[in-house]
């Protein structure tokens, strides 16, 4: 079983860390020029920050329309309140937040359908459209150019016993309270499958999508929450300094939001903490030296350049990935010799023999109807253009048989392969499983039907551990498309630990479950490939040329491994090495320039005329020149 | 409902403000296509620009002049900042490049805030431009007019560069499949070198026309760049023709919007962003291709 599980104390350091410098922070730092405004001032950069970190730093999505929410949030509140509406500032603070979410999940329902910089420019444009709407048409309500002056404070208590949470000492541990909490709420989340799953999309977006994850919803999911923290950070601003002001809303927000966490570092939680304080330090402090009032902006802008350029991981980023290699140096070196031990050709198969055959997976295949065909291609085509890929092509494969597709380079087998999962859409036919449609549901549903594929180009998540890999994709068969839970932590789901436990075994990487991927030897990275494939426990398993690039011995080894696995799933296999389809397969479809060609037994397919003239070329033979 | 006069005004401003995002626009778009760098820099380059024409007018007394040296300065400026950092970038996220150029608008904006302080300048209106025409049933500032003419002279420049040289036959080709393009052995580097100066050039001369006009503040720029994007997704990203006809419609939009609603006209703009990122990704003359 796994070692490095969570729980436990050791995980718990982060926290404690950021515990312990709270309270240090407003008796040291007024030292070196921090005032405790100034500090309460960078804690609530930072709670705006931590939901930026999560939607950027974790799933990747640059946007540069954080203000919009954050002034939904600070105006909402600030409205509630200086209406006479509510008289509660901690109601208004969570109507404020509410409404910042409500925000998000629409301007995030649009923008997550795009990606890059199409991504940048919608969230820019609606930050925008909030900055103008909050500035005229609104005005009304939200003081336009003048803001909601007279914010109260937050009262703890009731009555005669209240206590006004007043300027100073008394509103830092409001924040410091709020953003520890905030933190840790962070943190919970990072570390949860939807986590695990967002850091998954900014690897490969493709591959989570083809496990079986919904990518957009998970996607809103990082957008939504970022939108609530940026709302709450907004809401408690104008209660900080008693104002609402109304460049909350504008373009500078988002973008000073954007600087500091690159500062600080992305996807570390608490870089746009860092960067916060960094970015008011400089202001604060360089203000007042005679000659660079007005440089601080420049100096920050040239480190903001050469960070990007150079240290791109930020200044926590930096000292955490340096803190990590020191640490896990040892180890990467060991892995990466094993990988060049490997690549020399030496022992990938020595351990091939000794597996013991057994391939039952911890977590079911999706329920099925009981049938004798697994998969049935019904007339799949697809044109590009006058260009017939794929004309028409129909075979049954039985349930649990080992089927192979071949035919010469061209002849249309990966178009097939990617209709057989819906991954390209068919211009005309349609593909059953078990008697049920799977076309027209996207990728994502095909998996959850029950159809995997392995990649011929391998589609890993670099950066992540082999058990990570594996994790993204039996998280997938355990929660389905779309689930929340925000609060469990990835690695608790023992049926899923139990799942990696077992593929990680068969594929012979147990030695390598916490190597990242990209450390592997290429025959590692296809049976990992394959592994990732297979954990999501399909009905019906699609291997694209397994095979490909791999030596004498590994080609053994793998054909071993399909074997095994054979004894769970359907397997419907391409591949190029007819030696091994032959051994391998029971029944061969064979296709031709998109045709059909032939489908039979692997002994009619070996007598088949046409089929050897197709190889040979033979058919050209009898065209007319 | 506004008066016809009243109207007939807007849709000049309208006219006005379109060329000028059509020109601001062009430089975004043709930077975009080619390099497949969106330029955060933009807005910065475009007060670099006016501010440039600020201090050149006080040394050569002349517009004409003043212009044709800015424009030296900002091709060099341009040449410069391609070299020392956006081709670091090139194969980088989009992520890092929109960042990396972000910071240089901001290292930008703040030297001139330096230089000049943050308040406002004035830039004379040229001699030739002084008042006001009589255009039948209304009276325009001359300038305007002759801004809107000498946008289209540039923009009918900048088309023949494109479409009328063997340089812009590799941009445009650039654009439709730069992989192809460097299969077929063209140096596309010293393009991209080109294309980013051009891009700067453009943006600046938009800068230096548009001085007169208006305060000349450090972070005049910003509100430009974000209507740029407005107009590239309009028009399509990388389209130079989607720049020019998108820049005009965001000009009337910004503009007839304002004769009826003060308050909803740049509302409008970026409504009409969102609503067509979402049913028309690719613009009005554009593919969603690369980016």
């Amino acid at each position: 079983m796994s070692k490095a599980r969570s729980g436990g104390p050791q995980s718990h350091i982060p926290e404690l860390a950021i515990l312990c410098t709270l309270i240090a922070a407003p008796v040291l730092l007024p030292h070196l020029g921090f005032s405790v405004d100034m500090l309460t001032r960078v804690l609530n950069w930072g709670l705006f920050g931590l939901g930026f970190d999560i939607l950027f730093g974790l799933a990747g999505l640059l946007s540069f329309g954080q203000a919009a929410f954050y002034g939904v949030g600070g105006f909402v509140t600030a409205y509630l309140l200086v209406s006479g509406a509510l008289t509660s500032v901690w109601l208004a603070l969570v109507a404020g937040t509410i409404a910042a979410g409500v925000f998000g999940l629409v301007v995030g329902w649009l923008a997550v359908r795009r990606i890059g910089i199409y991504f940048t420019m919608i969230t820019l444009a609606f930050g925008q459209m909030a900055y103008f709407i909050e500035n005229s048409p609104l005005s009304h309500y939200t003081g336009g150019e003048n803001g909601i002056p007279g914010v109260p404070v937050p009262v703890l208590g009731l009555g005669g016993h209240a206590i006004r949470i007043g300027a100073g000492m008394p509103m830092y541990v409001l924040f410091a309270v709020i953003f520890f909490a905030a933190y840790v709420l962070a943190r919970r989340i990072a570390r949860s499958p939807v986590g695990a799953i967002l850091l998954a999309i900014k690897e490969n977006t493709a591959r989570v999508a083809m496990l079986g994850h919904n990518v957009p919803a998970y996607k809103l999911t990082a957008f939504v929450i970022a939108a609530l923290y940026a709302g709450l950070a907004g809401g408690l601003l104008g209660s900080f300094q008693s104002y609402m002001p109304p460049d909350a809303f504008s373009l500078e927000t988002s973008g000073q939001l954007v600087v500091q966490t690159i500062v600080g570092g992305a996807n570390t939680l608490i870089g746009p903490l860092v960067g916060a304080a960094v970015w008011l330090w400089l202001r604060d402090n360089l203000q007042l030296i005679p000659g660079l009032t007005t440089l601080w902006k420049l100096v920050l802008g040239i480190a903001f350049i050469v960070l990007v350029v150079g240290l791109r991981r930020g200044i926590c980023g930096e000292i955490i990935h340096w803190w990590m290699e020191r640490r896990t140096l040892g180890l990467r070196q060991a892995a990466e010799a094993v990988t060049e031990a490997i690549e020399a050709g030496g022992s990938a198969t020595k351990t091939a023999a000794s597996r013991n055959g057994d391939a039952t997976l911890p977590l079911a295949s999706p329920v099925t109807g009981d049938s004798a065909i697994a998969l049935e291609a019904c007339g799949l085509a697809r044109h590009y253009g006058g260009l017939k890929a794929v004309d028409g092509v129909s075979f049954k494969v039985r349930c649990g048989s080992i089927h192979a597709v071949i035919g010469p380079n061209g002849a249309g087998k990966s178009t097939l392969f990617k209709m057989l999962l819906d991954e390209v859409s068919p211009t005309s036919g349609h593909v059953l499983l078990f008697g049920a449609h799977v076309t027209g549901h996207g990728v994502s549903r095909a998996a959850q039907f029950g159809i995997a594929k392995s990649n011929q180009l391998n589609q890993l998540f670099p950066n992540l551990t082999v058990r990570k890999n594996l994790r993204i994709a039996a998280l997938a068969r355990r929660r389905g498309p779309l689930r929340i839970d925000l609060l469990r932590a990835a690695d608790s789901l023992p049926e899923v630990e139990a799942q990696i436990d077992a593929i990680v075994a068969l594929l012979d990487l147990t030695a390598r479950a916490d190597t990242p991927a990209h450390i592997l030897a290429y025959g590692e990275k296809r049976r990992l490939e394959i592994g990732m494939a297979l954990a999501t426990s399909p009905k019906v398993l699609l291997l694209d040329e397994p095979l490909a690039g791999m030596s004498p011995s590994e080609r053994a080894a793998t054909c071993a491994l399909i074997r095994d696995i054979a004894q769970t799933c359907t397997i419907v296999i391409v591949e190029h090495d007819l030696d091994a389809i032959f051994g391998l397969a029971e029944r061969i479809t064979v296709l031709y320039e998109g045709r059909l060609l032939a489908d039979g037994s692997a002994d009619e397919i070996r007598g088949n005329q046409q089929v050897q003239d197709a190889y040979l070329g033979g058919l050209h033979a009898h065209e007319p020149a | 409902m506004p008066s016809w006069p009243a109207l007939a005004s807007q849709a000049f401003n309208g006219l006005a403000l379109g060329s000028l995002l059509a020109l601001v626009s062009s430089g975004l778009t043709i930077i975009l296509g080619t390099l497949g760098v969106l330029n955060f820099a933009h807005g910065a380059l475009f007060a670099v620009g006016a501010y440039a024409a600020f201090v050149l007018l006080q040394y050569t007394q002349s517009f004409l002049v003043a212009i044709v040296i800015g424009c030296g300065f900002m091709l060099v400026l341009g040449f410069l900042l391609e070299r020392v950092i956006i081709r670091l970038f090139y194969d980088r996220p989009h992520e890092d490049q929109i960042l990396v150029t972000y910071g240089v608008g901001i290292v930008l904006v703040e030297c001139v805030r330096a230089i000049f302080g943050g308040n406002a300048q004035r830039v004379p209106t040229p001699s030739w431009g002084q008042g006001a025409t009589q255009l039948g049933f209304l009276i325009y500032p001359t300038y305007r007019l002759q801004l809107i003419a000498i946008i289209a002279m540039l923009l009918a420049g900048l088309y023949l560069v494109l479409y009328r040289t063997s340089m812009g036959l590799v941009v445009r080709a650039g654009i439709e499949n730069p992989r192809m393009v460097g299969i077929l052995g063209i140096n596309l580097r010293r393009t991209f070198l080109l294309v980013f100066a051009i891009g700067v050039v453009a943006v600046g001369l938009a800068g230096m026309l548009y001085a007169p006009v208006v305060a000349v503040t450090p972070d005049m720029g910003a509100n430009f760049m974000a209507q740029s994007f407005v107009v590239i997704v309009l028009g399509g990203l990388g389209s130079f023709p989607g720049a020019v006809v998108g820049g005009l419609i965001a000009g009337e939009i910004v503009s007839l919007t304002s004769a009826f609603n003060s308050s909803y006209s740049e509302v409008m703009l970026y409504a009409l962003m969102a609503l067509l990122l979402v049913l028309r990704p690719q613009g009005l003359f554009g593919s969603e291709g690369r980016v």
